[in-house]
């Protein structure tokens, strides 16, 4: 009995490494996908080329060869990462990616009405965007957002490939050192679900908030 | 004779292959109030969309008073121009869409004080004593802090009539300003164009289909066609007594369409 109370302790400490991934990921998913995101809409040839480059190489190549590039390469060149800056970079880079083209096609989405509002009222192309645009698209852009997210949860498996002790490593260590693989992976698959659960619900919540008002209905 | 506010001299724009302006040329006195009417894709709205930057020229010039729109003088010659210069330019201009354009996520009253605080840095205090007059004077003090998905359309039009007034411009822009209205709304809109037009001495231009407010709103009428204008005058000398047989031909189309005249 006192070994299980070991062992949860274990797959718990695992929890709050694939907690702490996720959310440092998508914090740098997030700052990468709109600076990515926005530089594809961008005036300057450059600009949209570098963005472009960004999104389609990390969109077209392994997260896992990604990850293994960033942590077993780069020292290669100077760059020594921790396992979890490594995560992290990885991760955020990947999921980066994608959202930077949900950023995108939100800020398309919304109408060219709004835009000649924006000019109309003399504001520059920076304000129009800060207060008028990115507002409106960001409601656009959740649901996905949410999508990404979760991916990216699911994603911090593969960072127990690099030695990082999360949720699928110490299932791993739990199985070996017990020889049951029932229990550790039952285990984490429930945690892993209750999480993505967790995710769409503060996603939904967030979306209600925002929206308030948007559809005539007084909240 | 005082100068002209706004003087267009030989624009001409193109979208693709249809040329809509074609070397059209007009002059606009401070005060006037101006009412363009003609069929569709006669070039009317585009003239207004181009006073106000949404459209650029493929050739001619227009100056706001006395000065550039699409040029900059440097060192005497005429150079495009730039953000810098439109934006200095715009300041003279507002205008109100045919689908208002009002911002959704923004209240009524945020509506309104957005442009003044982030152009002219006015303090949020100043901004909505500003926007709560000028939101009085359309009837919509009320309703400040609603959201615009909460309002009928004629309020709308309203609140946006009040969100351009809010920049204080020489120059404002109708552009069917009530096409997009039920009937039963367009005239709590033009009754807040009377009272604009009765009590400021803005310059006004409107294009527009409703041919009797036209008549007893504006100073002068423009008769559009084909990107040209056929025939101007007096509100009574082109409702009454048209010279031109496309004018007349023209009117009767609206009348039979039952617009009141």
């Amino acid at each position: 009995m006192t070994a299980w109370a070991g062992y949860i302790e274990l797959i718990l400490e695992g929890a709050v490494v694939t907690i702490k991934l996720t959310l440092m990921g998508s914090v740098l998913a997030l700052v990468v996908a709109f600076i990515a995101g926005l530089g594809r809409l961008s005036r300057f040839f450059a600009v949209r080329a570098l963005a472009t480059a960004y999104i389609e190489f990390f969109r077209g190549t392994s997260i896992f060869v990604q990850l293994f590039w960033v942590y077993f390469v780069l020292p290669l060149f100077g760059i020594t990462l921790t396992p979890l800056q490594a995560g992290v970079l990885g991760l955020g880079l990947n999921v980066g990616a994608y959202a930077a083209e949900v950023v995108r096609g939100a800020v398309q989405s919304i109408g060219k009405e709004q835009y000649e509002a924006c000019t109309a009222l003399n504001l520059g192309r920076w304000q129009g965007m800060r207060h008028v645009i990115l507002p409106q698209a960001f409601l656009v852009m959740l649901p996905t957002f949410g999508n990404n997210a979760i991916e990216l949860l699911k994603a911090t498996s593969i960072v127990s490939l690099i030695s990082l002790a999360d949720l699928t490593f110490q299932a791993q260590v739990v199985r070996s050192q017990t020889g049951n693989t029932m229990v550790p992976f039952t285990t984490i698959l429930v945690i892993y679900f209750a999480l993505a659960m967790l995710i769409t619900w503060g996603i939904r919540r967030l979306e209600r908030r925002l929206s308030r008002g948007l559809d005539g209905v007084r909240a | 004779m005082p100068a002209p506010i706004i003087k267009i001299d030989a624009i001409s724009k193109s979208f693709g292959a249809f040329k809509v302006l074609d070397g059209l040329s007009m002059q606009v006195m401070p005060g006037e109030k101006l009412a363009l009417i003609g069929p569709s894709g006669s070039g009317k709205t585009t003239i207004l969309r181009i006073l106000m930057t949404l459209e650029r020229i493929d050739a001619g010039h227009i100056q706001i008073e006395g000065e550039q729109l699409y040029h900059m003088e440097r060192n005497g010659q005429l150079l495009p121009a730039d953000e810098r210069h439109l934006t200095k330019m715009r300041q003279k201009i507002g205008m109100v869409f045919q689908l208002f354009n009002l911002f959704p996520h923004k209240s009524v009253l945020d509506n309104v004080t957005l442009a003044p605080m982030l152009t002219k840095g006015t303090p949020r205090a100043a901004a909505e004593k500003r926007a709560f007059e000028l939101l009085d004077m359309v009837g919509m003090a009320d309703k400040a802090k609603n959201m615009p998905a909460q309002l009928s359309g004629g309020q709308k039009q309203r609140v946006a009539i009040a969100r351009a007034l809010a920049l204080s411009p020489k120059i404002m822009l109708f552009d069917e300003v009530t096409s997009a209205l039920d009937p039963e709304l367009v005239n709590e809109v033009l009754n807040v164009m009377r009272r604009l037009a009765a009590e400021t001495d803005m310059t006004m231009l409107l294009v527009t289909h409703e041919m009797g407010f036209a008549h007893d709103f504006a100073d002068r009428v423009l008769f559009f066609d084909g990107g040209k204008i056929v025939e101007e005058g007096k509100p009574d000398e082109i409702f009454s007594h048209p010279k031109q047989e496309r004018t007349q031909s023209f009117l009767k189309k609206i009348i039979a369409a039952g617009h009141r005249v």
